[in-house]
C-alpha cells in the first residue's frame, strides 16, 4: 500500500512528467503527444519507487532494466530520467533538435539511463526477454520491466515474445501495455481489434491484471502482486486515455503525433500546472 | 594471417556443420558467456553435442526468428556472447529490421549464422535458395560479414568472433561437401583477402563455395598458358580494398565467383573498389538477379554457372578483350 504521501508525490511526478515532456516536444514544435501523456503514470511508478536505478551510475550491474518499445514516446521517459537526476533538466531542452542525445526515438548509445534502443515496434519485448533470460542463466535477481504500446500488439513478434517468455517461465519479466485504444490511423477496434489483452496473454501463459493506468495506487498494486508471483511472466494492461490531462488533446482523436504550437503549449502547461497536487 | 594452403584440394572428411558445432563447443568450454540461440533449427544443425554440454545455453526460440534476434540481442546486452542460428534465407531476408535495429542501430554484440547458402539449399529449393543475404547485410551500418571457405577457416572464424564486439553475419555450408583448401591451424585475419596463387595475367576472386572451384579454374588456366592470381575474400565486409587495387594494377582483368546474386555481393563489392579506385575490367560470376530452384549441387552448379568451365570461359574471353581493348572498333559489349 502506498502512503498517502507517496501517493501524492507519484501523481506529482506523472504530472511533472507530463509538463517537461510537452515543454520539450514545444522546443521542435512537434511530436508524439498522445502516446507520451498515456503513459506518464506508469512511468512515475517505475522511476518513482518501482525500480532499482542509480542516476549517478546508470550502468549500475545490478539495476533493474527497463525496455521502452514504445520508443516513440520516449519524451515521457526523458522528462522521468531528467527529474531523477540522470542528466541535466536543461538537456530536455535539446530534444529533437540536431547533434541532441535525446532523440525522437528511445537510443541506448545515446541518452544515459536508457537501457534498450526502440523504435521499430514489437521488438522491445523480444529484447526485454533476451535480458531477463539473461538474469536467469546469470541466477541475478534483476528485474526487467518493458513498456509496449498497444497498436504495437499487432505486430506478430509481440506473441512470439509471449509465447517464448512463458515457455522460459520469465517471472523477473513485467510487461506493461499502454492501452489507450488510439493508435495513429484511429481507434484500434476499427483498425486491427486487439479485444482483451489480458485474457489473451493469460491464454499464453501469463500472470495478467488490468488496471486504470492513471491510477498510481492501482499500478502500484498490481506490480506489487506481480512482484511476489512466481513462474510466469506478468503484463499489466494499462487502461489509459491518449493525451491523458490535455483535454483539448484528449478530445482529438489524432493525437499521435501532432503540432505542439507555443499556444497550445501555453494553454497544455496551463491545464497540468493546475493538475498539481499541494503536499 | 598465417595460413597454410592445402597441396591436394580434396573434399573435407566431415560436414561443416560438424566443425561448427564442435568449434561452439570449444568457444564455449572457454567462455561461459558463449550461448547458442536456434529458431527450430538445432537438430538440423547437429546441435545435440552442443545442447547435452551446455543444456542452459542452448536457447532455443522455436519457429520464430524476429523473437530469436531480440532475445539474442537481450542476452548480448548482459554481456553473453550469442551465435543465432537459422537457415540464411530466414537469417537475413525475415529479420532484416531484427538485425537492424535491436542488433546493430543498438550496437550490440551478436553472431548470426545463416546456414545453407544459395546453390548449397539444394533440396529445399528455390524459397530457401539465399542469393540476396550478403545484400541485406551489406545494407545494414557495422555489420561484418564472413564467408567461411571451408573447415580450418570455418574453425578459425568461430574462435575469433567469440573475442570480438560487434553484428557479424556468417554463411554456413551446412551439409553440402566442400574442398578443402588450407591445413589445420592456419589463421587468417578478418578484412583481409587469401592469396591462394600469384598470376599476371588476371585475377580470380572467390568466396565460399566457389573457392574450391576457382582453384580448379586456376589450374585448367595454368595448363593453357594463362597465368591467375586468385584471391580468397572472405570478408565480404568491410572488403579488403587494397587487395583488390593491387590485383587491378597487377593484372589489369578481374573475374569475381559467387554463389549469391551478382547483385550487391561480392561482385558488387569489388565493382564498387575498381569503379572509385583502380578502373578495370570485370566479369561477375554467380547467379543473375534470379531465383534460385530445386535441385542436386552438381546441376545447381550448372544452373548458376559455379563452375571451373564457366570461370575458364570467362578468364579466356577477358583476356581476349584485353588484348584487343586497344583497337578502336574493338567494342567490348560484343564479347561479353
Amino acid at each position: 500500500m502506498l502512503s498517502i504521501e507517496k501517493k501524492l508525490e507519484l501523481m506529482n511526478f506523472a504530472t511533472r512528467i507530463r509538463i517537461e515532456a510537452l515543454k520539450a516536444i514545444g522546443v521542435v514544435g512537434f511530436g508524439h503527444v498522445g502516446g507520451t501523456l498515456s503513459i506518464c503514470e506508469a512511468v512515475a511508478v517505475l522511476y518513482g519507487v518501482v525500480m532499482r536505478v542509480d542516476p549517478g551510475n546508470p550502468g549500475w550491474k545490478d539495476r533493474d532494466y527497463l525496455v521502452f518499445s514504445k520508443g516513440h514516446t520516449g519524451p515521457a521517459l526523458y522528462a522521468a530520467l531528467a527529474i531523477r537526476g540522470f542528466f541535466p533538466m536543461d538537456d530536455l531542452k535539446t530534444m529533437n533538435t540536431s547533434g541532441t542525445h535525446l532523440p525522437s526515438h528511445c537510443d541506448r548509445t545515446k541518452t544515459p539511463g536508457i537501457d534498450m534502443s526502440t523504435g521499430s515496434l514489437g521488438q522491445g519485448g523480444s529484447c526485454a526477454a533476451g535480458i531477463a533470460l539473461g538474469h536467469k542463466i546469470n541466477q541475478s535477481k534483476n528485474r526487467v520491466y518493458a513498456v509496449l504500446g498497444d497498436g504495437e500488439c499487432d505486430e506478430g513478434q509481440v506473441w512470439e515474445m509471449a509465447l517464448f517468455a512463458n515457455h522460459h517461465k520469465l517471472d523477473n519479466l513485467m510487461i506493461f501495455i499502454d492501452y489507450n485504444h488510439q493508435q495513429i490511423d484511429g481507434f484500434t477496434d476499427q483498425i486491427c481489434d486487439l479485444g482483451n489483452l489480458d485474457e489473451k496473454f493469460e491464454a499464453f501463459g501469463w500472470y495478467a491484471q488490468s488496471v486504470n493506468g492513471h491510477n498510481v495506487e492501482d499500478i502500484y498494486d498490481a506490480v506489487q502482486k506481480a512482484l511476489i508471483h512466481k513462474g510466469n511472466p506478468s503484463v499489466i494492461i494499462l487502461n489509459t486515455i491518449k493525451g491523458k490531462g490535455v483535454s483539448f488533446w484528449e478530445a482529438n482523436l489524432f493525437n499521435h503525433n501532432i503540432s505542439v504550437t507555443p499556444e497550445l503549449l501555453k494553454k497544455a502547461l496551463e491545464e497540468l500546472e493546475s493538475q498539481l497536487k499541494i503536499n | 594471417m598465417d595460413v597454410n594452403i592445402a597441396h591436394e584440394n580434396t573434399f573435407e572428411k566431415i560436414s561443416l556443420r560438424e566443425v561448427y558445432v564442435n568449434s561452439l563447443i570449444e568457444i564455449a568450454e572457454k567462455n561461459d558467456k558463449v550461448v547458442a540461440v536456434d529458431a527450430d533449427l538445432m537438430l538440423s544443425l547437429g546441435m545435440k553435442p552442443f545442447i547435452d554440454k551446455f543444456p542452459q545455453r542452448a536457447i532455443n526460440a522455436g519457429v520464430q526468428e524476429a523473437n530469436m534476434i531480440g532475445v539474442a540481442a537481450g542476452l548480448s546486452l548482459l554481456g553473453f556472447v550469442p551465435y543465432a542460428h537459422t537457415f540464411a534465407c530466414f537469417a537475413s531476408r525475415r529479420v532484416c529490421d531484427q538485425i537492424f535495429i535491436s542488433c546493430s542501430y543498438a550496437k550490440l554484440n551478436v553472431r548470426i549464422i545463416g546456414s545453407d547458402p544459395g546453390i548449397t539449399a539444394t533440396l529445399n529449393g528455390g524459397t530457401h535458395m539465399t542469393f540476396e543475404d550478403i545484400g541485406i547485410m551489406r545494407t545494414i551500418p557495422n555489420v561484418t560479414i564472413l564467408e567461411p571457405t571451408d573447415s580450418t577457416m570455418l574453425r578459425d572464424l568461430v574462435s575469433q568472433t567469440a573475442d570480438l564486439y560487434g553484428v557479424f553475419y556468417m554463411r554456413l555450408i551446412r551439409k553440402v561437401d566442400v574442398k578443402k583448401v588450407y591445413e589445420d591451424g592456419s589463421h587468417f585475419t578478418i578484412g583481409k583477402a587469401v592469396q591462394l596463387r600469384e598470376g599476371r595475367d588476371i585475377t580470380i576472386i572467390a568466396t565460399g563455395y566457389c573457392v574450391g572451384d576457382s582453384i580448379e579454374a586456376a589450374n585448367q588456366l595454368e595448363e593453357k598458358g594463362i597465368s591467375a592470381k586468385l584471391l580468397n575474400i572472405f570478408t565480404i565486409k568491410p572488403i579488403d580494398r587494397e587487395a583488390i587495387i593491387a590485383a587491378a594494377e597487377e593484372t589489369g582483368a578481374i573475374i569475381t565467383v559467387e554463389n549469391h546474386n551478382i547483385i550487391n555481393g561480392l561482385g558488387s563489392a569489388v565493382a564498387e573498389v575498381l569503379s572509385e579506385c583502380a578502373p578495370t575490367w570485370l566479369e561477375r560470376i554467380g547467379a543473375r538477379d534470379e531465383f534460385g530452384e530445386v535441385g542436386q549441387i552438381e546441376y545447381l552448379k550448372e544452373r548458376y554457372g559455379l563452375t571451373p568451365n564457366k570461370i575458364v570461359a570467362a578468364a579466356e574471353r577477358m583476356l581476349s578483350n584485353k588484348k584487343n581493348r586497344n583497337n578502336p572498333k574493338f567494342d567490348p559489349r560484343s564479347h561479353s
